[in-house]
């Protein structure tokens, strides 16, 4: 079972993991999730691929505590195993040279975003980011961001760090002032991609959001991770998780994900009420 | 074991005047609460007796309705004897897991529908007396574990864990080739694990072939998606294998293309299915993954799957479920032995029922009814199923809180799209051979559902069965 090589806080809540998996390693590119399940109970969740070192075996993956699921990650440390990892899943970013590509994240979507900037800039295109998070702790990967040379825009809500908004505020400007923007990629929650889609939408700049419904095959077998583009119902997993988000019905998008919220908060619940370390023993 | 003694002969007319012994089963009210397995099965004593039935024709017609050939006369002669490992060892000559073809078969229509008593009598229980012997097999551990060939330093990669791909990976092992079977879910077994449920088929069942596939040294890779973790052509040139067997099945569900469908609430069987069987959510939340509970659950189909999801969906706490399906009652394509259980257990039939829209709240988004309209059967269309045709202004709604498209799956896509020179039909099958299973592309066979579309257990694992001949022959001769 693929074990973890290495662990680290970046945010409150926020996650680093470095996992043994030196086929995908060599097999992923930009774009791509794999499929993680941390105890033989467990629940299979997607978590995009952010950063991967071939030599090594390893690839990182960056989580944000959300629920039962990822909290039980929290308590994972360096040499424990993961059941299950799969992938890598997914249709790789459609990386090509476009000319200016605007990414544009909203918290731990810097994650997934980031190997499709570092893809972009190697494809030759010039590559400017809009990052925003909550405050400043929750600001991740601005050295990483940064090391890749890029113009970078940094918002949080409350003004802790870098511009005080939100990420369309500083996109809208940035459109505003004249620039050629060829393309725009934003990941993030569902209502930031959707608002960042609305910004770009009058002036028809293209715009590539990476879609988050739930999961659970990930290779097209179930239909559960279907989405709305266009008149189009597509499988996120194998027909995305990037689509042209001007297309998307992110409305459907946010209710599907609240689907099942009333189990999460039951089996959330019934989680803090035990004492961890002897349920994932125990299982 | 002691053996049970014979049961004394009968006159031929005396065999086909006698019904075949009743199969005690779960009460229905009881069973439709609980995942536990609802035929009993028969003891040795019944088994005895009914395969004494058998008039051991010259010309059996029985096997004539097998599509793997089975022995038919011989295996019941040796049961009727009381030579139970004999009668194991014929099956499985042909037949390589009795204890699943004998509970998932559609014997009615295959073996049974042409055993000469059935035309004035019950026709011999052969799927019965099959799973009997696979049971008695595995229960008294008699299994015996096939003599494999030295071994021969070549190495087949099986693509897919269902029973196409362990059927062939068994006789590929046993003639000393080096198997690695690769499975893109978390547990093996294909539609047998994440599809058919527990109460009809017993997870235990499987679990016991792959042991025995394990013990023959056969090696399964399970979180492997063929085609994104690795690809054919990586499996070929850069694995080393010798030859590929892909048998990835039929898992692309396919959805009505009526409104309202991604409404919250509306499920693809497969998924149903799978969070249910595969992934736990029947005993959520010792389990993680859950799934919707809902008073009342339409199932949209008439065959196996539909019947599955159905009597699951009663089994998970629903106070009703439907099946609607828009021909009627003779035109069901499921087994004769499920339909009678879902009706026994309480799933109300919505026969001549065509789903037109699923309407949904508009707050929550939750599917809140299904518009229906309903049909009439007309003449016969040209596969000999009278077609229906809807009835003018007959729309009505069914309130309900959860919708199960349960209306037939392709073939998944995954392989084909990654590997482009292996020829596909215009149905998204792989075009094969049908004698050796050969595909367009040198060194791959397929089998199963992926050539077939959803088809059956037992063609899926003749297809294993004739694959792992045409592999072996292959890698003995390396003609193509
Ligand atoms: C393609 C893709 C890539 C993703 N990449 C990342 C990533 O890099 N980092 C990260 O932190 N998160 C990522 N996510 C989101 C992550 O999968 C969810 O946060 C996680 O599943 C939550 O599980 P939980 O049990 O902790 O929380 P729960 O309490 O079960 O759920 C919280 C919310 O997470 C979502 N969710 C729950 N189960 C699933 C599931 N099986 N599949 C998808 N979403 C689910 C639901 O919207 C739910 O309301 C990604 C999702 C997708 C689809
Ligand atoms: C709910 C249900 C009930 C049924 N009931 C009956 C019945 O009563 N009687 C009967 O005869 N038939 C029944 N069938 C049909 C029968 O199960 C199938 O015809 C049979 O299982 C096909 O076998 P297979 O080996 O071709 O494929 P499958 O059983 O579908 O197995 C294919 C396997 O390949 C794996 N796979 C797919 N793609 C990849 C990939 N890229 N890489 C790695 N692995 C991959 C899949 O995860 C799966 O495990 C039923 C089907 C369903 C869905
Ligand atoms: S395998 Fe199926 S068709 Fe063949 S004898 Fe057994 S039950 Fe009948
Ligand atoms: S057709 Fe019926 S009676 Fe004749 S051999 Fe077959 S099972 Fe026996
Ligand atoms: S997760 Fe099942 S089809 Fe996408």
């Amino acid at each position: 079972m693929p074990r973890i090589l290495r662990t680290e806080l970046l945010a409150p809540r926020i996650r680093r993991y470095v996992v043994a998996a030196p086929k995908i390693a060599r097999k992923r590119r930009a774009g791509q999730f794999v499929l993680v399940s941390p105890h033989p109970h467990g629940e299979r969740i997607p978590l995009t691929i952010s950063d991967a070192d071939p030599d090594e075996g390893s690839i990182t993956l960056i989580v944000q505590e959300a629920g039962k699921t990822t909290a039980e990650m929290a308590l994972l440390e360096a040499g424990d195993e993961l059941t299950d990892v799969v992938g890598p899943l997914g249709q790789p970013t459609h990386i090509v040279r476009l000319g200016h590509v605007v990414g544009v994240a909203g918290g731990i979507g810097i994650a997934p975003l980031y190997p499709i900037l570092e893809a972009m800039q190697q494809a030759g295109n010039k590559v400017s980011v809009i990052l925003g998070a909550r405050s400043v702790e929750y600001l991740i990967l601005e050295k990483e961001v940064r090391a890749l040379g890029v113009d970078l825009t940094l918002c949080t809500d409350d003004g802790s760090r870098g511009r005080k908004g939100f990420v369309t505020e500083a996109l809208g400007e940035m459109m505003a002032s004249g620039q050629a923007i060829h393309q725009v990629v934003a990941i993030g929650p569902a209502i930031m991609m959707k608002f960042v889609c609305e910004v770009t939408r009058p002036q028809a700049i293209p715009t590539i959001v990476s879609l988050n419904p739930i999961m659970v095959d990930g290779t097209g077998m179930c239909g559960g991770c279907r989405v709305q583009v266009g008149n189009e119902a597509k499988f996120a997993c194998v027909d995305g998780p990037e689509f042209d988000g001007h297309l998307v019905d992110f409305d459907l998008l946010m209710r599907r994900q609240a689907m099942y919220r009333e189990q999460e908060r039951q089996a959330m619940e019934r989680f803090a009420a035990k004492d961890h370390t002897c349920q994932l023993e125990g299982v | 074991m002691t053996q049970p003694t014979p049961p004394p002969k009968r006159t031929a007319k005396e065999k086909i005047g006698t019904p075949r012994p009743p199969m005690r089963e779960q009460p229905p009210l009881e069973r439709a609460r609980n995942f536990l397995e609802v035929p009993f099965g028969y003891g040795p004593e019944q088994a005895m007796v009914e395969a004494e039935r058998c008039l051991a024709c010259g010309k059996p017609h029985c096997m004539e309705g097998c599509p793997v050939g089975n022995d038919i006369p011989t295996f019941l002669r040796q049961i009727a004897e009381g030579n139970f490992a004999g009668a194991a060892r014929t099956m499985k000559e042909t037949n390589l897991l009795p204890a699943i073809c004998g509970r998932v078969c559609p014997q009615e229509t295959q073996c049974e529908a042409l055993c000469v008593i059935g035309k004035r009598g019950e026709p011999i229980a052969i799927g019965r007396l099959e799973r009997f012997i696979g049971d008695w097999e595995r229960e008294s551990g008699a299994v015996e574990v096939p003599e494999c060939a030295a071994p021969t330093g070549r190495k087949v990669a099986i693509i897919g864990s269902g029973p196409a791909g362990l059927t062939c990976a068994a006789d590929v092992a046993r003639a000393g080739h080096r198997v690695v079977v690769y499975e893109a879910l978390q547990k093996p077994g294909g539609v047998l694990r994440y599809g058919i449920p527990e109460f009809r088929l017993p997870k235990a069942i499987i679990d016991a072939e792959l042991t025995l596939l394990e013990r023959m040294g056969v090696e399964i890779r399970c979180n492997e998606v063929i085609g994104m973790t690795d690809t054919i052509d990586e499996l070929l040139v850069e694995e080393g294998y010798d030859a590929v067997f892909v048998a990835t099945g039929a898992g692309l569900p396919w959805f009505l293309g009526i409104p309202g469908e991604n409404a919250l609430g509306v499920y693809s069987a497969n998924e149903f299915l799978t969070r249910t069987n595969l992934m736990g959510a029947w005993r959520f939340p010792e389990y993680d993954t859950p799934v919707q509970r809902l008073n009342v659950v339409a199932t949209i189909g008439g065959g196996n799957v539909a019947m599955d999801a159905a009597r699951t969906a009663l089994r998970l706490g629903a106070e009703r479920s439907l099946i609607v399906y828009r021909r009627g009652l003779d035109e069901l394509p499921a087994r004769a032995e499920e339909v009678h259980h879902a009706q026994e257990e309480g799933v109300e039939f919505h026969l001549l029922t065509n789903p037109v829209e699923i309407l949904s709240d508009a707050r929550t988004g939750w599917v809140q009814a299904l518009r229906c309209q309903r049909m009439e059967l007309g003449e016969p269309d040209a596969s000999g199923r009278r077609r229906p045709s809807p009835v003018p202004d007959s729309e009505f709604d069914l309130a309900l809180g959860t919708v199960i498209i349960a209306i037939g799956n392709a073939p998944n896509p995954l392989i084909p799209r990654t590997t482009p020179d292996l020829d596909v039909s215009r149905k998204g099958q792989i075009v094969v051979d049908q004698e050796s299973m050969k595909s367009s592309k040198r060194g791959v066979f397929a089998g199963g559902d992926i050539v077939r579309g959803a088809a059956t257990v037992i063609l899926a694992m003749g297809d294993g069965r004739r694959a792992a001949a045409s592999i072996n022959e292959y890698l003995e001769s390396g003609k193509w």
